[in-house]
């Protein structure tokens, strides 16, 4: 075959579906709202503006100015397996809220309920889906929380952390910074410094909540970043489902989402945290998109308490985000579970730890990495067993699926296990999106996007099993979609 | 149904179809046979458009189309059907989503709504019978740890859901034993009529004491050397294909 055939067939499958590039990111839009925005920069009277504005107690801005002091003696971490450019930190407003037209408690800004309809969000609590609550959370506030109160029936805490440090302050003092201390990392430091709005949610003793609780996460205003700040406390015997989304208007400047999520689960309590992660990619030369820089940690603190991460991952420009489980007591379990997909100029590194401090305690890790253009997806992971943590178990399984030439699929595991009583097991493989396969669909009447977008879905099933059944729908169409134009 | 007159294919730059020659009307059963690496499957791999192999020569008609022109899904709507020799694995994609796709894209196709789930789930009870495809096996991946003889079936059943206007069976008696190549025949024979055509290749007379050909074509060194009715393949399975081999060779040089 000469070299012009070759190109050919090579070309083949790609102008097919290079013609489909047309696939917009759909959650682009920007919302007409007036927004107050603080100036931007970063300083201790920042730090203090933003503690003020939310008549704030004197603990918790004490907190924030050791964060923000501890910050300042920080340097941006390099060691992930991104291109993550110097941020200009003092280039962004750390404070941005929709002005809403009626201040009437419960009500939204019909401006901002408009958006939520757009985005398939359920603020209505009568219109709902099968009982799911909502905290719905526009740059730094949360614009409305619905089933507060029937939840609250119940003794269930929902609400967003502002109003949790104003209504139940001895229980967030208690709880905040103790999984995911401030001195913990960089982006850990800055975000107890400037941290706005996010979820708090508290589930009592022997209760198990009887609805899906969800966050959603939308970044609207421009040159802001979002200090999503969320903790989720279960007592013992409590079991709750939490789910969390995220979308952001589509822009040429790069923006910045730097999170912590913080769990406690206490005796034999289970909680399972699940997220679809949507956040603007960037366009396909790599211009703009969310940096998600993210902290979140479990503290399986309690004796057979359980605590089990599922994400779906497929926006952001630069994903940088480690669910993980320390395993404290005794027989507890931690679990994660997570498709990440790239294309284009998406980086991801993404993964968990698994810390083994409990006796018999046990964790499992399904990873399915899909890696697409020109994007790069690394897996990082530690499984640690302390030397006194006899009896523990690890499982984990870490794929790799290659739709291109030109991405990368990395893999950087660290397993150290203390004792010779634990059983450690990693399974890794790598593999490429199959011509035959495509082709084998293809003479079945079923085009090349809709073959990639079956195989896709096929190959990460194991993971969209663990996800609450609304949310899997959503994710299913969400990875086809975001495959369209990704095979060659 | 199917003209293909002077067809030439290569594939990494080495020809392997060299002018072949087929006419195929509907109600026929044309059975291609001929040695190793005659070009049989490559033949089966350019009629469906499989993007390895390129066509350098020839035209092919279907129905009044250019076959050719056609992307491979839209072959697979006007009617062409594979039984692949090799059937892939597709992990984690139930039989169930797959051919729902297939069917409901063939219907779009032809400006046909999408069936409703129980009609699909009940056309999929209907056609598993035509081949005995245990349900357990129509409610796993696609063709995921099946037993050779299962994909072969599972083949046939894929054929019966999208009603072909013509099918290639590529080698389908290959690995299959005869309680298996019974069913497989037997399934084939019960979706022939006067409206549709098989094209079956194979090495040997075997599959064709179950499906009766009415055509027997010898395809040697990338061209159809001899055609003739089923005796032919019955001479073949006595006398072996050295006689083609030197019969060709000779006339050739």
């Amino acid at each position: 075959m000469n070299e012009k055939d070759k190109n050919k067939k090579n070309q083949q499958p790609n102008e097919i579906i290079h013609e489909a590039v047309g696939e917009e990111y759909k959650y682009g839009f920007v919302t007409d709202i007036e927004t107050s925005v603080i100036p931007k920069g970063l300083n201790e009277d920042i730090v203090r503006q933003i503690s003020a504005l939310k008549h704030e107690p004197d603990w918790l801005l004490e907190f924030r100015l050791k964060a923000f002091a501890h910050w300042q003696t920080l340097k941006q971490p390099t060691w992930g397996h991104v291109n993550l450019p110097e941020i200009d930190y003092q280039d962004i407003s750390y404070y941005a809220a929709p002005k809403q037209k009626t201040d009437r408690p419960g009500e939204i800004d019909p401006e901002l309920q408009r958006t939520f309809d757009k985005l398939g969000i359920p603020l209505e609590e009568r219109m709902a889906l099968s009982g799911m609550a909502v905290d719905a959370i526009v740059d730094s506030v949360s614009v409305r929380t619905t089933y507060s109160e029937r939840l609250a029936e119940l003794g269930i805490i929902f609400c967003s952390i502002s109003e949790a440090v104003r209504d139940y302050p001895d229980l967030v003092r208690r709880y905040l910074g103790t999984v995911v201390p401030y001195t913990d990392n960089f982006y850990a430091a800055l975000n107890s410094a400037v941290f706005s709005d996010g979820s708090f949610v508290y589930i009592p003793k022997g209760v198990r909540c009887p609805m899906e609780l969800s966050s959603y996460f939308r970044i609207n205003a421009a040159q802001t970043g979002q200090f999503e700040r969320t903790l989720i406390v279960a007592d013992d015997d409590a079991y709750v489902s939490y789910l969390e989304g995220c979308t952001a208007p589509m822009r040429d400047e790069n923006q910045l989402h730097a999170a912590i999520v913080e769990i406690i689960v206490e005796d034999r309590a289970e909680v399972k945290y699940s997220t679809v992660q949507n956040w603007y990619p960037g366009d396909k030369e790599g211009r703009g998109g969310i940096y998600n820089l993210v902290t979140k940690r479990g503290l399986c603190r309690g004796d057979h308490s359980k605590l089990s991460w599922t994400q779906v991952e497929t926006g952001s420009a630069i994903t940088w985000k480690y669910p993980s489980c320390i395993l404290k007591g005794e027989g507890s379990v931690g679990e994660f579970y997570s498709v990440a997909l790239t294309r284009n100029y998406q980086m991801a590194d993404t993964g968990t730890k698994m810390i083994h401090l409990g006796r018999n305690s046990r964790s499992t890790i399904v990873s399915k990495g899909i890696s697409a253009g020109h994007s790069e997806n690394s897996y990082r992971g530690l499984v640690r067993v302390a030397p006194k943590a006899t009896g523990c178990r690890n499982y984990t399984q870490c794929d790799s699926l290659l739709l291109s030439d030109t991405s990368g699929a990395h893999t950087f595991p660290v397993i150290e296990v203390g004792n010779d009583s634990s059983v450690v097991e990693h399974e890794a493989t790598t593999s490429k999106i199959n011509e035959d396969q495509i082709f084998y669909c293809n003479q079945r009447g079923i085009s090349t996007e809709d073959a990639v977008g079956l195989i896709v879905n096929g190959y990460a099933k194991e993971v969209m099993a663990k996800l609450p059944m609304e949310f899997a729908v959503e994710a299913q169409k969400l990875l086809s979609v975001s495959l369209e134009g990704s095979v060659g | 149904m199917l003209k293909i007159k002077d067809l030439h294919a290569s594939v990494e730059g080495k020809e392997i179809l060299k002018g072949v020659n087929l006419t195929v009307r509907p109600g026929e059963v044309h059975a291609i046979m001929g040695p190793n690496g005659s070009g049989k499957s490559t033949l089966s791999s350019v009629l469906t458009g499989h993007p390895a192999f390129t066509v350098t020569g020839g035209e092919v008609e279907f129905y009044g189309k250019d076959l050719l022109a056609l992307s491979p899904e839209d072959r697979a709507h006007e009617g062409l059907f594979l039984s692949f020799q090799y059937p892939v694995e597709i992990p984690g994609v139930s039989m169930v989503n797959f051919m729902r796709a297939a069917v409901n894209e063939k219907r779009r196709y032809h400006g046909q709504e999408p069936l409703s789930a129980s009609d699909f789930l009940k056309l999929m009870r209907e056609k598993r019978a035509v081949v005995q495809l245990d349900n357990k096996l129509a409610s796993r991946a696609v063709n995921e740890g099946f037993s050779g003889g299962e994909k072969k079936r599972n083949e046939i059943f894929q054929m019966a859901m999208l009603e072909p206007r013509l099918s290639i069976l590529d080698e389908t008696d290959s690995g299959l034993d005869i309680d298996a190549l019974r069913i497989v025949a037997s399934g084939v024979n019960q979706l022939k009529s006067k409206d549709n055509a098989t094209i079956v290749i194979t090495h040997y007379q075997r599959l064709l004491d179950y499906i009766k050909p009415d055509f027997v074509h010898i395809l040697y060194k990338g061209r159809i050397v001899m055609s003739a009715g089923p005796e032919l393949a019955l001479e073949l399975e006595e006398k072996g294909y050295d006689w083609i081999k030197e019969m060709h060779n000779s006339s050739a040089e």
